[in-house]
Parts: C-alpha cells; structure tokens; sequence
C-alpha cells in the first residue's frame, strides 16, 4: 500500500467571513414577524371583546391572564398542570418504547410481519377516543387510563414508522456488512439501526401531539383532575377564560414537548442533507 | 486444482413466480493466486451474479465456488468485494467508514485509527476524514470505498465495475492508483468491466463471459507492465488485442 496521489478534484473548503447581520438576520426576522403576529391578535381580540362579540364567547386576553394568575396563586394551576404532563410523559414512553420494540422486532420477522399486517391496520384505523369507554372499565377514570390512552395512540403511530424505517434498509448496506465478516447482530447494529433512525424519529416525532391529545381526551372523558378535567369544568359554568386559559398551558406543554424532539432529531441525523 | 478461487460447474437461478430466471449455467474458472484476471462481458451476461457467487453473498443454485482449501458458503474475510454502488454508511464520516471492518473484527480503537489514517491517505482522501459520504464527489466516494475494502486486509479483491460511474479522467486516474496498490502486494484481483481498454490496461489475462456466463474467449494479456493508457492506446500488441476480444464480443452477440 504505497501513497498515492493527493486529491485534485473534488470540493475545497475555505472560511466564510460572515457578519452578525448575515449570520442571525433570517431567523431574527422570522422570530420579530412572528412576534409581531402574536401581539396583533391580542390587541384585536382585546378590542373586539364585548364590544363587537359577546365576551362570554370569546373571553379576552386580559381575563385569560388574569384567570392564570389566579390559578397560579392558588396552585389549581400547578397540580393540574403537573397531573397531565405526567400522563403525557408515561403515555409517550410507553407507548414510544412499545412501538420501537415491536417495530424492529415484527419488520425483521418477515413471515409474522404479512401475517399480523392486516390486525395492526385495523387496530390503527380504529379512533382511539372510542376506546376510552373500555379503557375506563378496565382501568377506572384515574391516572392509568389516561396514561394507556396516549399510549394506545403513541404506539402505532411509532411502530408503523419504525417498521416501515426497518423494511427500507438498504440491501446493499446490510450486503456489505456481511462481507465485512459481520454476523446479524453487526448488521442490527451498525446498519438496520442507524438507517431506521430516521423512521423511528418521524414516529416520534409525530407521536409527541397525539401523546397530549390522546391524554387531554382521556381527561375530558372522565376525569376529576387534570387539565381535561379543567376545561370541562370551566365550561360548565360558563368560564370561557378559564377554558382558554387551559388551552395557553397545553399549547405551551405542545411547544415544549416539540422542542425537545426537535433536539433529539438533530444530533441523531447529522449526516442527513442539510436543506432538512 | 491450483488456483487461489476455484469455481465449478456454478448455476444461478432466481425464481419469479412460477419461472426460474437463469442468470449463470455451469460456469467454471480457476483464478491463480496473485493475479489479476478481469472478466468482460456486456450487461445482463451474469457478471454480477457470478462475482456476488464468488464473494459468498448468494448462494449457488448449483456448483461450488471454493476459496483455498474451504467451500465457500457465505463472505469470507479474505475476500473483499467492491460493489458497483457505492454502499458506504451515510451517517459515518469518512474515518469511520473506512475503520467499519475493523470494527467488526474488534480491532481496539487506537490501532484502528491509525491503520484508516494511513488508509485514507493511500487513497488520497487525507483531509476529507471528517466528511459524510453526501458531502464527497462521486470519485471520493469510490476512494473511500476502496480504503474500507483494503481496511479489511483482504487477499483476493473482487470489483465488479468499481469505476463505471465516473467520467474518464477520473477513472484513468484511479486505474493507475489500483494498479499502483496492487502491484507487489501479491493479492489476487477479479476485476468485472464492460470496456474493453479497461479489461486490457488491467489484466494479466482476459476472460470474455457470453450469454449465461459461457465463456467465449480466456487469453493471457501479455502487455508490459507497468501500463500507460495514452501509451498503450497506439501499441500495435494493444490494438491486436482490442480487436480480438471486441470481435469476441460481437461474434457472441450475433449469436
């Protein structure tokens, strides 16, 4: 193995002197326009509240902050808060771990995978607010059903992507592990794993939002805590601010849920190209 | 039997439906041990078939393929193979692509590093090390390839149209660096291509494949080494050669 040539063609890679300007200015203007938005319809809603649409319909921003201080003050805010995100949390990694297990474990089974197909589809396709009645018979109307719940949801939207994730690996890839002398578990490892990656992740992902919808719809069912619980209860006295309110504190739980697998995405698919 | 790669009377079927599509019918080639034998053929002779059979990763429908002593019934790691595609990890830069079989065969870390370093450079990649094979050209990316097959320290190299992708000066240019890595390392090469200069510039010896793997012409390429393609494009032994194996291929075609 003698040295040969240095490369002459291909790519040269040089330093961009870039200001702060060009560096942020895009995601600067997107972050101010958004805020921008925001403020709008605040102000709008602030001024069109009963003065042109009935306030009890609508309620008003000043009110909804107000209903959240009081509920802070008196901790509503915070047990309830507390009580679903933890709902949330279980469901997903409940339903998340059950998914990427059986993902992996049914698409390398061939056979079983033709033979369970058809039951995991219908199983998917099935609403699963239409089994919350089940769930309460088998679980009660505490905290395991609204867990099993979102988890019910998670799971096939995980196992479905993984699955499919396993059963796109390239034949090639896993060809030239095994010229490389690995066995099954080399090829598991270092090739159907990595290239599902991005399967699993997709699932994931996806399965964030439903985790919360699956746990929120359980609490609106039958519940006597809970943010489902507090919407609900909002509503039958007539409390609009408090329902919106409710809805501030889970599209906040939303965002940051998002936020977070949004940063697992990142450092897991480096290698993908960079436009994504 | 004396060769390094011994192969007899190989058939290759692969079923689709209720038919059988034969790929290869009774093949058989011997491969001297340190040669390099490139194999010509058109598309669709069963080039590919026959060197997946040689590599191990299919099995025969009939026939042996022996490597050495053993019969061959899945890869071995003597042998390295050098597909048509390129088919490094995506998501492992270039030092680890080409430390992969390394890993699998539990070289610890520190030794590994250092023999894909001295890989990388033989290949002429140095610098690149940190790079994503997206982020490399078509020709980087076969170099790559090429150093993560040597990584394995294989005696015998199979390459099945390693540089039909590129356009011609690169692959002159990496013509002259496989020759270059070969020449004194007493490994056994079986090159596949469908270019006749490619076979000639290449091989000791020329084994023109026919229809299902028949083989039409097996003739030494006397040639003096080392080659220069500008050079050898004007030899009148070249020319002569040239024009037997592309009638070779054309009296098969006619068929």
């Amino acid at each position: 193995m003698t040295v040969a040539a240095p490369v002459t063609t291909g790519p040269v890679v040089i330093p961009r002197d870039r200001s702060w300007w060009q560096k942020h200015g895009t995601t600067t203007t997107v972050w101010l326009v958004r805020v921008a938005l925001v403020a709008i319809l605040l102000v709008l809603w602030e001024i069109a509240a009963d003065r042109w649409i009935d306030i009890t319909y609508v309620s008003r921003p000043s009110d909804i902050v107000g209903r959240l201080g009081d509920w802070l003050a008196d901790g509503t805010l915070w047990t309830n808060t507390w009580i679903t995100v933890q709902e949330i949390v279980y469901g997903f990694l409940l339903g998340a771990a059950a998914g990427v297990v059986a993902g992996f474990v049914l698409a390398s089974l061939n056979f079983v995978y033709r033979v369970l197909d058809p039951f995991v589809m219908a199983l998917y396709a099935i609403p699963k607010v239409a089994l919350a009645p089940l769930f309460i018979v088998w679980f009660g109307i505490g905290m395991h059903m609204k867990v099993l719940l979102a988890a019910a949801t998670v799971f096939f939207l995980v196992f479905l992507n993984t699955a499919a994730g396993v059963r796109e690996v390239d034949r090639g890839l896993v060809d030239a592990v095994r010229l490389m002398g690995g066995g099954r578990w080399d090829v598991l490892r270092k090739v159907v794993v990595p290239s599902s990656m991005t399967g699993v992740l997709t699932g994931l992902k996806v399965a964030v939002p439903y985790a919360l919808i699956g746990t929120v719809i359980g609490e609106l069912v039958a519940s006597n805590k809970g943010l489902g619980y507090l919407i609900n209860d909002s509503a039958s006295q007539f409390d609009t601010a408090g329902v919106f309110a409710t809805l501030v504190v889970l599209s906040v739980i939303a965002g940051v849920l998002n936020v977070v697998v949004s940063m697992i995405g990142k450092r897991v698919n480096r290698w993908k190209p960079l436009d994504d | 039997m004396t060769g390094v790669l011994n192969v007899d009377g190989l058939t290759k079927q692969f079923a689709k439906d209720d038919d059988a599509i034969v790929a290869l019918r009774d093949f058989s080639l011997e491969i001297a041990e340190g040669s390099f034998v490139t194999v010509l053929g058109r598309s669709g002779c069963g080039k590919s078939t026959m060197l997946n059979l040689l590599a191990g990763l299919m099995e025969p429908t009939n026939g042996t393929v022996r490597y050495r002593t053993e019969t061959l019934t899945g890869p071995h790691p003597e042998i390295g193979y050098l597909t048509q595609s390129d088919t490094l990890m995506p998501w492992r830069d270039v030092r680890r692509n080409v430390e992969m079989p390394l890993e699998i065969r539990k070289v610890p870390s520190g030794e590994r590093r250092s023999i894909a370093a001295e890989l990388i450079r033989g290949v002429g990649l140095a610098g690149f090390e940190k790079h994503y094979p997206r982020e490399l050209s078509g020709g980087m990316r076969r170099r790559a390839s090429l150093a993560r097959m040597l990584a394995g320290r294989p005696a015998t190299l199979l390459m099945d149209e390693p540089f039909g992708a590129l356009d011609a000066q690169l692959r002159t240019e990496l013509q002259a660096e496989l020759l270059r890595l070969w020449q004194g390392s007493g490994q056994t090469v079986v090159f596949v291509t469908h270019d006749i200069e490619e076979a000639l510039l290449l091989g000791d010896r020329v084994v023109v494949l026919g229809r299902l793997g028949r083989i039409v012409l097996d003739r030494a390429v006397d040639l003096p080494r080392p080659r220069d393609v500008d050079l050898l494009r004007v030899d009148p032994a070249f020319v002569a050669l040239h024009g037997e194996l592309a009638r070779a291929l054309k009296e098969e075609a006619a068929q």
